[in-house]
Formats: structure tokens, C-alpha cells, sequence
């Protein structure tokens, strides 16, 4: 009997390394949206706020893209194995 | 021949039977957590998890053709028979399990079925025992670690970089991932488990002579497995979304997001590596890992270890009851017959034991001995009967 080590260890490490990517890039996402709202609530009583809001919003919707490009690969990977 | 094609029959509405258990028996792998956080009401969440499960059953039929992974010898005189034994076994352990609330393996239960089957009906020589080691135990122990070890990295790193947010912004996009993660391991289950159920079909399908070896499951095959366990997942079996939702841990929305993340990862990662193993035993393990990492670290590991009792007692267990039933099978047509009773007799026997305290959507995610449960009122009753 051969045990496949190599193997196993591989899809150890791939899997937490997806898993805290995925989470990370998400909760990321999560802050910056966070902080728009926080922007855009300070942005519409000083009016200084419209710059940092943008930032912010650029910044979630990447990380956003990121998780569903992996969901997207997820996705193919089901369709081809 | 008349009797064959009647024998063959019983076997593909026994499969279905298996898959319908299967859907329900799995349906709080996906579901469980999202239920449990309030991210999706119960209802909608087995309604999400069934459609998926559906499209899921149609997006490939590799594991379907590869189905016993080599475990069996299709050669060595496996018949008709023999796979009604062992999904006769497989449906009683899933609806006994089911019955405790215990979310054990499906997958399992099928393996240990046409395992426990093969060795009464042919003997040792017809189950190849390596690749039982390699492709079945050794990722049913590994698979809930790394599940549990990346769901507790990543619970700690969500805590971590979210806790300047906002809680309303950060709840409302928690839950969002939750659905959106939840979605895709419903998918994957699809995907693996109904093609279990196509490759059981399929096999039987050759060994009958209907179709010629090394076949592809026909359409029909593939349509009737997805709507039954897409049908099974829908009626959602609410004992385990529970034990999953509640019992472990006390899931809030960032954990039930990693946890169902982690079991996505690994679960996509290990079939592309080309093993199958069970989403029960990955989504258990992160839910605990995401319950250790979590802002209390409480989990309840009495229900953990008897969890992992009833997974080591899975195959086994399911190997015993097919071995028996195959003992029966195979004494001619009154031995089938008997089969077919028995393993309707005492699925009923079950369903009637649960309906004396049933658990259905209304009341799924009530903290036991709370005053909804003791309620025995013939209304509850009686939605309990469709729901369970």
C-alpha cells in the first residue's frame, strides 16, 4: 500500500492557503465598504469626504473581484473533475 | 429476463430512495450554519440548497464513472442483487443516524454498503482493500483537520482585519458571504453525491446487461438522480441542521462565512486531487475549527466526539447491515422480496419514531428544552410530517 504523502500534504496547504486568501480578501472588502459608508455619511456633512470614499470603494470592489474570480475558478474546477 | 428487468427496477428506485436520504441527510452540511446565523430563513436556505444541488447533478459525471473508485471489482460477479443489499444497508444507517440527529457521511454508508455486500455475495477477492485505505479512510480522518485548521485561521484573520468596522456594514456583508459560500459547497455536493447515486444506476444498469461496460449514465439516470436528491434536500433533514447549527458551536455570521469557505476549499482542492471524500466530515470540521477560532473559542466536543463515534462506526455499520441483507438477497426471489420489506418496514418504523417529536423549519434553530420544543400540538404535528 502506498500512502501518497506528497499528495496529501498538497492539498493541506493549497486548501487552508485558498481558504485564508478567499476570507482575507473578503474581510478586506467587508472594512473598506465599511469605511466608504463612513466616508459618505462624513462626506455629506463637511463635503471633504468624496476622495477617501472612492479609495475605499476601488479597494472593496477589488477584493470583491478577487473572491469571485476564485469562486469562478471553484466553479470550473466542479465542471471539469 | 422478465424478472431481471423487474429486479433492475427495484434496484434504480432503491438508488433513488438512497439519494433521497442522501439529499436530506446532507442538506445542514450547506445549510446549517446560514440557518443557524439568520442569514437566509430556514425555508429559503433548503430551497437555495436544493436547486443548487440540482444544477450541481448536471455539471459532470466523472465520479459517476469511476463510481466504486475501483473499491469493487466489477468483474467478480457482482449482480443486481448485491447493490440492493447494500443500499438497503446504506438507507437504514442514513435514516438511524438521521434519527439521533448525527451528521455522518452519505458517502460512507454507500461505501460500506457495497462494501459489506461484495464480501457476503463474492468474498474477499471482490473488494480491494487498498484502495479502500487510500481513497476512503485515510481522507475521512485528514479531511475534517484541514477543514477545521483553515476554518480556525481564517475565523481568527476575519475577527482580526473586520474589528474597526462597522458592525452593521460588516454583519449585512458577512451574511452575504455566507450565502454566497454555502451556495457553492451546495453545488459541490451536488456534484459529488448525486453522481454517486448515477454511478450506482450505471453499474447496476451493466451488470443487468442493459448497457455495455464502461458506459456513461444515460440522461434519464442523471435527471432522476439530481431531482432526488434535490427533492431530499429540500425536505431538508432538520435533526442534523440542529446538531450542525447549534449544537457545536455558537455560530455568528463571520464564522458561519469561514467555516463554509474552508469546507468550499477543501472540498474543490481534494476532488481535484482526486479524492472523494465526504462533505459531512469536511463541513464538521469547519464548523468546529471556526467555533475554537471564534471570540469565545467555545466549542461543545461531547457532540464533536459523538459525531466522530457515529463516523467510525459508518462504514462498518453499514457493511454489516448490507453483508446481512446480501446474505438474504441471495437466496432467490423470496430472499429479495423479504429485503424489500424488511428495509421498507423499518424505514417506516423510523419516520413514525420521529414523528413523536418531530423538528421541522418553524422551530430548527430553538435552543433545545426551550418551550417551542416540548410542544406536542397535532398542527406542528402535521407540518412536521411534510417538512421532516
Amino acid at each position: 500500500m502506498q500512502i501518497n504523502w506528497a499528495a496529501l500534504g498538497s492539498t493541506f496547504g493549497v486548501s487552508v492557503l485558498v481558504t485564508l486568501a478567499v476570507v482575507g480578501a473578503f474581510c478586506l472588502g467587508i472594512s473598506a465598504l465599511s469605511r466608504h459608508e463612513t466616508a459618505v455619511t462624513d462626506g455629506g456633512a463637511t463635503g471633504g469626504g468624496g476622495a477617501r470614499g472612492a479609495v475605499a470603494l476601488g479597494t472593496a470592489v477589488l477584493c470583491f473581484a478577487l473572491c469571485a474570480g476564485v469562486v469562478g475558478y471553484g466553479l470550473y474546477i466542479i465542471a471539469l473533475s | 429476463m422478465e424478472h431481471m428487468t423487474f429486479l433492475v427496477t427495484v434496484v434504480i428506485i432503491t438508488a433513488l430512495a438512497f439519494d433521497f436520504t442522501n439529499g436530506f441527510h446532507d442538506t445542514a452540511n450547506s445549510m446549517a450554519t446560514s440557518i443557524a446565523t439568520g442569514a437566509l430563513p430556514p425555508k429559503v436556505a433548503v430551497a437555495i440548497s436544493g436547486a443548487l444541488n440540482l444544477v450541481g447533478a448536471f455539471l459532470s459525471v466523472q465520479v459517476a464513472k469511476t463510481i466504486s473508485g475501483g473499491i469493487i471489482d466489477e468483474k467478480s460477479g457482482i449482480h443486481p442483487q448485491v447493490v440492493f443489499a447494500a443500499l438497503i444497508g446504506a438507507i437504514l444507517w442514513n435514516l438511524v443516524t438521521w434519527l439521533r440527529g448525527i451528521p455522518s457521511s452519505s458517502s460512507h454508508a454507500l461505501y460500506g454498503g457495497l462494501i459489506g455486500a461484495t464480501l457476503v455475495a463474492v468474498g474477499m477477492h471482490g473488494v480491494d482493500f487498498d484502495v479502500v485505505v487510500t481513497k476512503i479512510i485515510i481522507p475521512a480522518l485528514a479531511s475534517p483537520v484541514v477543514a477545521g485548521v483553515a476554518a480556525w485561521g481564517a475565523t481568527k484573520l476575519a475577527y482580526r482585519i473586520t474589528r474597526k468596522g462597522s458592525a452593521k456594514a460588516t454583519g449585512k456583508g458577512f451574511k452575504a458571504g455566507q450565502i454566497a459560500s454555502a451556495s457553492l459547497v451546495s453545488l459541490a455536493h451536488g456534484t459529488n453525491d448525486a453522481q454517486k447515486t448515477m454511478g450506482v444506476i450505471t453499474l447496476t444498469l451493466v451488470t443487468a446487461g442493459v448497457l455495455a461496460p464502461h458506459s456513461g449514465p444515460p440522461v434519464w439516470v442523471i435527471c432522476a438522480s439530481g431531482l432526488a436528491i434535490a427533492a431530499g434536500t429540500y425536505i431538508g433533514g432538520w435533526r442534523i441542521i440542529r446538531t450542525l447549527g447549534k449544537g457545536i458551536t455558537d455560530i455568528e455570521a463571520p464564522q458561519g462565512f469561514t467555516a463554509q469557505t474552508a469546507s468550499a476549499a477543501v472540498i474543490l482542492t481534494s476532488s481535484h486531487m482526486g479524492y472523494g471524500l465526504s462533505t459531512t466530515h469536511v463541513c464538521s470540521g469547519g464548523i468546529m475549527g471556526a467555533g475554537k477560532g471564534g471570540r469565545t473559542g467555545v466549542v461543545n466536543w461531547s457532540t464533536a466526539r459523538r459525531m466522530a463515534y457515529a463516523w467510525g462506526l459508518t462504514l462498518p455499520a453499514a457493511a454489516l447491515l448490507s453483508g446481512l441483507g446480501a446474505l438474504l438477497a441471495d437466496q432467490g426471489t423470496w430472499g429479495i422480496v423479504l429485503l424489500a420489506v424488511i428495509g421498507a418496514g423499518c424505514s417506516a418504523w423510523i419516520y413514525l419514531i420521529n414523528r413523536r417529536r418531530p423538528i421541522d423549519a418553524t422551530h430548527v434553530v430553538d435552543v433545545p428544552g426551550s418551550a417551542s420544543l416540548s410542544a406536542a400540538d397535532p398542527a406542528r404535528t402535521a407540518t412536521a410530517t411534510i417538512a421532516a
